[in-house]
């Protein structure tokens, strides 16, 4: 990469295998953020493999009240901790690195990143102290111990303040002009993630601070409804923060893989556009099924406002493997439609991971989330073990495995250490992303035949009145619950092999740790055609809009068949 | 044109660079799926027989709990000694409203005080609520799923197309005996002879 006019080169180290510049602070501020994400990964990971092992039948492994720990842990573990924690750390890299900025305030960033690990650590051990055994949404009136709220409120506060660090850097680099023309796209992307984050982080606090007060008794009644809607505008917006920042985490492997860029940028910039005003209204997915509102307004939320954040999925579903397909064209991989994916490094974790992830994302998360925000559909799947499957989908083989692909390129490259067992973290990914699809496509499956999520017993062995689901819902939830053991496995590989790169050592001067960044794609084509970009005609990008097409023909069906099946119920008015 | 997604952008005027073919087809072809799915979703409102959006009142929690168990003394179900029906070791009381009329359901931890009995083909009205946090309303096996929540009354009016035992199952974490939760519901044909046996079943219909 060049670096023409780099500032204040005292703060920098060059990364001697790609010539990026990094900013000192932002290096120990991503080993420590990504090194702490990666703990609650472990934490969490093994919490979820306990509430797998349970709701295996044939295993049944914890008593109930343990179950209902671990479930709550595993949520707070990984939905907020292992993920927001992650992203913070990789976020000071995209709004530094990229543009050769320097990191505004980093003593703040280090303030913030000891409020998120005492908040995060506060909750997580009132969880585990059975003091909050209230799920990770702590729906009131089950309340739980005010140490686990203020917990969760820390956390928000230290979460939210990276987001003005990265504001605060973007203008100085501006004022200071430490780049020419306009940010990059991976920037951009960060940009808008911050901008999200904000309001979600402001949500929590909206919502958290009010319940710490009632669980103190200091508030007498916290309104379920309310606490419904503000809830979740809170942690429905974490997960599309989660979806902006594994996103941006697309486009630049792309770029460190491929010399990627988008097909076009006003076009990508736009999507992501689109987010900005459209995504948080998805909050009220999980309200369709309440009582309290009104169908115009379900209809303009749940819609994204006509589903302007959709189009935005959409839009970057063609433009990231568009982007991989365009550049690997201009190196010459330009036969049929698919010759540039199946010589794609399928060997290589970083790519593997995250093309399973872009694959994961959209086909298992992506479809079923848009069937299930339709309004009248939600009836049939609120509640039901539907929901975890969907959003394995989308927070387990989505945003986590580009994490973790991420992080195989990452970590060696701010460390300067080789990645550790590079057999294990080639397996991670491969275990991970198929254990996890697995869990997702059979536990959404149980939950079209009823079976209930957050629940130990669906054989109701002890209750009143007797009940049991069938063997074909049993057999289901089996298959799901194996699915995530195997991916608990891959996991497991993954964080062996990223701690175990924290832990080594640092190679000697001289000695490459990551690839070089690709090539530019523009600069490859124009060497191969001698001087000259040439001027493709027709579909550019062929494979990946057949790709994309495929995507839609599954989900036109896979939603048309719910409301084949739910003209069959009773009259619900 | 040498740059990636993680490099500036040389060009000043990329916001005019040229959107390719396929970026154009495919924002048409996306977008124009989106506009049939909100069509659709506002059509099925108007047309379609399943929307859940339905009215919601708040509502203290004991009057609520009072007008289920009004109900509940009004129109429990006598056998033919003359007892009143129940089910289950708690004695969850077995109840048939006039058709039309109005049921009260308030989920509690951790049960379903309530075993409603239908008519088939009847329209009725539920109010379903929660005697004290929120409960998922599961009915099983044609999977309607509501969320419960005290203080507020949610009232849909059901027509049940079926004959055959129903099941509600918890399926919102309602605390450490969430599990416990599964309650029933008849749906009867007296027209067509198939009715409640006495013994927990129905008969004339299936199971």
């Amino acid at each position: 990469m060049t670096t023409a006019t780099l500032r204040n080169p005292q703060d920098f180290i060059t990364c001697p295998d790609t010539g990026q510049n990094i900013n000192k602070p932002v290096i120990a501020l991503a080993k420590a953020h990504i090194f702490t994400a990666v703990v609650y990964l472990l934490a969490g990971g093994a919490l979820g493999l306990l509430v797998a092992l349970t709701r295996w039948p044939a295993i049944h492994l914890l008593p109930s009240e343990l179950f209902y720990i671990a479930l709550t842990g595993h949520g707070a573990a990984v939905l907020l901790f292992w993920c927001h924690i992650f992203e913070v750390g990789v976020a000071y890299y995209f709004c530094t690195s990229p543009i050769n900025a320097r990191l505004a305030t980093p003593k703040i960033a280090w303030f913030s990143f000891w409020l998120m690990v005492v908040g995060s650590a506060m909750g997580t051990v009132m969880v585990l102290l059975g003091q909050a055994t209230v799920m990770f949404s702590a729906y009131p009136p089950l309340k739980a111990h005010p140490l686990f709220y203020l917990g969760v409120i820390l956390f928000a506060v230290g979460a939210l303040i990276p987001m003005f660090i990265i504001l605060a850097t973007l203008i100085k680099a501006k004022n200071e002009r430490t780049y020419e023309g306009s940010m990059p796209l991976a920037t951009f992307g960060t940009l808008i993630y911050a901008i999200i984050a904000i309001f979600t982080w402001v949500m929590g606090a909206v919502i958290f601070i009010p319940t710490l007060l009632w669980s103190m008794g200091l508030i007498s009644n916290i309104d379920p409804q309310m606490y419904r809607l503000v809830f979740w505008a809170l942690a429905h917006s974490t997960q599309q923060v989660n979806i902006c920042m594994h996103i941006t985490i697309w486009y630049s492997l792309a770029a460190i893989l491929f010399g990627a860029r988008p097909l076009n940028e006003k076009v990508s910039r736009m999507a992501f556009v689109l987010y900005l005003f459209a995504l948080q209204l998805g909050s009220v997915h999980h309200l369709l099924s309440d009582p309290g509102s009104s169908f115009t307004w379900r209809t303009f939320n749940t819609s994204y406002a006509g589903y302007l954040a959709v189009l935005g999925s959409l839009i970057h579903g063609l433009t990231v493997p568009g982007g991989i397909e365009l550049a690997q064209r201009r190196r010459g991989l330009n036969n049929g439609l698919f010759e540039w994916l199946r010589k794609a490094p399928w060997g290589n974790p970083v790519f593997s991971g995250f093309f399973m992830s872009v694959v994961f994302f959209g086909f298992l998360g992506g479809i079923t989330g848009v069937t299930m925000s339709n309004q009248q559909i939600n009836m049939i799947i609120h509640n039901t073990a539907y929901v975890p499957g969907h959003f394995h989908g989308t927070v387990a083989t989505g945003t986590t495995l580009a994490f973790m692909a991420f992080s195989f390129w990452f970590v060696p490259f701010i460390t300067r250490t080789k990645l550790a067992a590079p057999k294990l973290a080639n397996m991670s990914v491969w275990l991970f992303g198929m254990g996890m699809s697995v869990f997702a496509v059979f536990f959404m499956a149980a939950g079209h035949l009823g079976a209930p999520r957050r629940h130990w017993d669906i054989t109701f062995a002890d209750a009143a009145l007797k009940f049991d689901f069938s063997a074909t819902v049993h057999m289901l939830t089996t298959v799901a619950e194996i699915g995530a053991a195997i991916g608990g496995v891959g996991a497991l590989f993954f964080i062996i092999s990223i701690l175990g790169t924290f832990m080594g050592k640092k190679v000697a001067d001289g000695v490459s740790v990551v690839p070089q960044l690709a090539e530019p794609a523009g600069v490859v084509a124009a060497r191969l055609h001698g001087g000259t970009e040439p001027h493709i005609k027709g579909l550019e990008v062929p494979g990946s809009l057949v790709l994309c097409m495929l995507l839609l023909t599954f989900l036109v069906v896979y939603y048309f068949a719910q409301f084949k099946y739910m003209a069959t119920i009773w009259g619900i008015h | 044109m040498s740059y990636t997604s993680i490099q500036p952008i040389p060009q000043r005027h990329w916001w005019r660079m040229r959107v390719g073919p396929d970026e154009k087809i495919w924002i048409t072809v996306a977008y124009a799926w989106c506009l049939v799915m909100l069509v659709w979703m506002v059509g099925w409102y108007f047309v379609g027989n399943q929307n859940q959006a339905g009215e919601a009142f708040r509502v203290t929690v004991d009057g609520f709990v009072d007008k289920m168990d009004q109900m509940i003394e009004q129109h429990q179900l006598t056998d033919a000694s003359g007892e009143l029906m129940a089910e289950g070791d708690s004695e969850i009381p077995v109840v048939q409203v006039p058709v039309g009329g109005d049921i009260f359901l308030a989920a509690r931890q951790f049960e379903w005080p309530v075993i409603p009995v239908l008519e088939l083909g009847k329209e009725y009205t539920f109010h379903l609520s929660s005697a004290d946090v929120n409960h998922g309303f599961s009915l099983l096996p044609i999977n309607v799923n509501l969320q419960l929540m005290p203080g507020y009354d949610y009232v849909l009016r059901f027509t049940p197309n079926k004959t055959g035992i129903y099941r509600f199952v918890c399926n919102e974490y309602c605390g450490l005996g969430h599990h416990l939760m599964a309650g029933k519901l008849y749906v009867i044909d007296t027209a067509n002879n198939i009715v409640l046996d006495g013994k927990g079943g129905i008969t004339g219909g299936g199971a």
